[in-house]
């Protein structure tokens, strides 16, 4: 290594002039064949709801050998004002760890918004996977009493997975 | 063998007092190792599809007058830890006007807004991994952090780089800033080498005459290194 990083340092509460994107929380449209909603709220640690953050969310295709021209990112937020975020996407396939364990299908998230110096990342994983996510090697090394915060759980069109930055039932945050 | 990305702790702590509102935004629980597996190495590539062309990246041409202000071109290259160039990564900026005022609902302080300056712009890195913008300088702006709390003048970046290890959100502030040693966000970075990297450098070769001042700002993301997946970490 013969660089060093620049540091990151927060969005701040003005980042809605630069980054919304049009389509941004639609990794696919809407009506694609196998579009799920996954809808979110991002809490702080009084339990209130944070309304000015940016959720992106990055992801394997379905078929991760597929060249399907998937987007498989997503980004949502900014000033809604009620702590709300979705994305519409394509629930993603399994792909391997770097040993060739395969992981459970997931998808990386990071939450920004002012009052973070940096992003947090989690994953989301899918409650309905069991089986795959008995056998997941991040999942594993996870304390057995937080997993379910990775979880999202099934709902009429998609799937909810609320985030909590910090108190009861805060949710799993990885160092990347 | 595998690729992991480098794992640097110049970037500022979570939990950061001096600046009141990380208070009830940080995790308290710690953090967990995440592997750098396919999903960390990989990252969307999108630069090209988001810029609409050359007005995105000039920010004194987006409207039908000029702005306010100092025109300046601040450029410099993406790189990765090991000095290579990264190629078609997004950059994304948004800035106050040169009174230091954002053109957003919840900016009321009393300084005037710009008819002619929106303050955002989206750029993609070259073959050299440079990017370019002309805009203007924007003003310092005070803030309810505490007491006579003032920003030293900054433009937000937004990189996406190559892969997900590498997503960067940062701010870049300008050479010899009055406002540094009172600044929570700046000094929340605690390592005075790290700060630096923050800071443009003005050069003359970057000004353009009659035109524009120039500044320069290099901005280095993660880069990958080969580990052994087995490695203690
Ligand atoms: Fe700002």
């Amino acid at each position: 290594m013969s660089f060093h990083t620049t540091p990151s340092q927060t969005v701040g509460p003005f980042l809605s002039i630069g980054l919304p994107w049009p389509e941004g929380e639609f990794a696919v449209p809407p009506d694609s064949p196998g579009a799920i909603r996954i809808a979110m709220t991002v809490s702080d640690g009084a339990g209130e709801p944070v309304p000015d953050a940016m959720i992106e969310t990055w992801q394997a295709d379905p078929e991760p050998s597929e060249t399907s021209g998937f987007r498989g990112f997503a980004r949502s937020g900014f000033e809604a004002g009620d702590g709300n975020y979705e994305v519409v996407t394509l629930k993603p396939g399994a792909v391997p760890m770097p040993d060739g364990r395969m992981q459970a299908p997931h998808v990386d998230v990071s939450v920004f918004a002012r009052g973070m110096l940096n992003r947090c990342v989690t994953r989301i994983y899918f409650a309905d996977e069991d089986e795959a996510n008995a056998s997941d090697p991040v999942l594993a090394s996870v304390p057995a009493d937080r997993r379910e915060t990775l979880l999202a759980q099934p709902t009429d069109d998609g799937y909810r997975f609320d985030i909590r930055l910090q108190g009861p039932g805060e949710t799993v945050f990885f160092a990347i | 063998m595998t690729t992991e990305y480098v794992r640097e702790d110049a970037d500022p702590p979570l939990d950061y007092p001096p600046y009141r509102s990380t208070a009830l935004r940080h995790p308290k629980e710690p953090l967990v190792y995440l592997p750098h597996t396919v999903t960390e190495i990989t990252g969307p590539q999108l630069g090209p599809a988001r810029v609409r062309g050359e007005l995105d990246s000039d920010l004194t041409r987006q409207h039908e007058g000029e702005p306010i202000g100092e025109r300046m071109t601040v450029t410099g290259r993406v790189l990765d830890t090991e000095g290579r160039p990264l190629r078609g990564t997004l950059v994304e900026i948004w800035q106050a006007n040169s009174a230091g005022r954002y053109r957003h609902r919840s900016d009321r302080w009393p300084a005037p807004l710009d008819p002619n300056f929106s303050g955002a712009g989206r750029a993609v890195t070259d073959d050299d991994g440079r990017y370019s913008f002309t805009t203007i300088k924007p003003g310092p702006y005070p803030w309810g952090n505490h007491h006579n709390a003032w920003r030293p003048a900054h433009i937000h970046f937004s990189l996406m780089g190559q892969a997900f290890a590498q997503r960067l959100v940062t701010q870049m502030y300008f050479p010899g800033d009055p406002l540094f040693p009172f600044d929570p966000i700046f000094n929340s970075v605690r390592d005075p080498k790290a700060r630096e990297r923050m800071i443009a450098a003005f050069t003359m070769d970057g000004t353009q005459p009659n035109w524009a001042t120039g500044y320069e700002f290099d901005i280095c993301l993660r880069g990958p290194e080969a580990t052994p997946f087995e490695e203690a970490h």
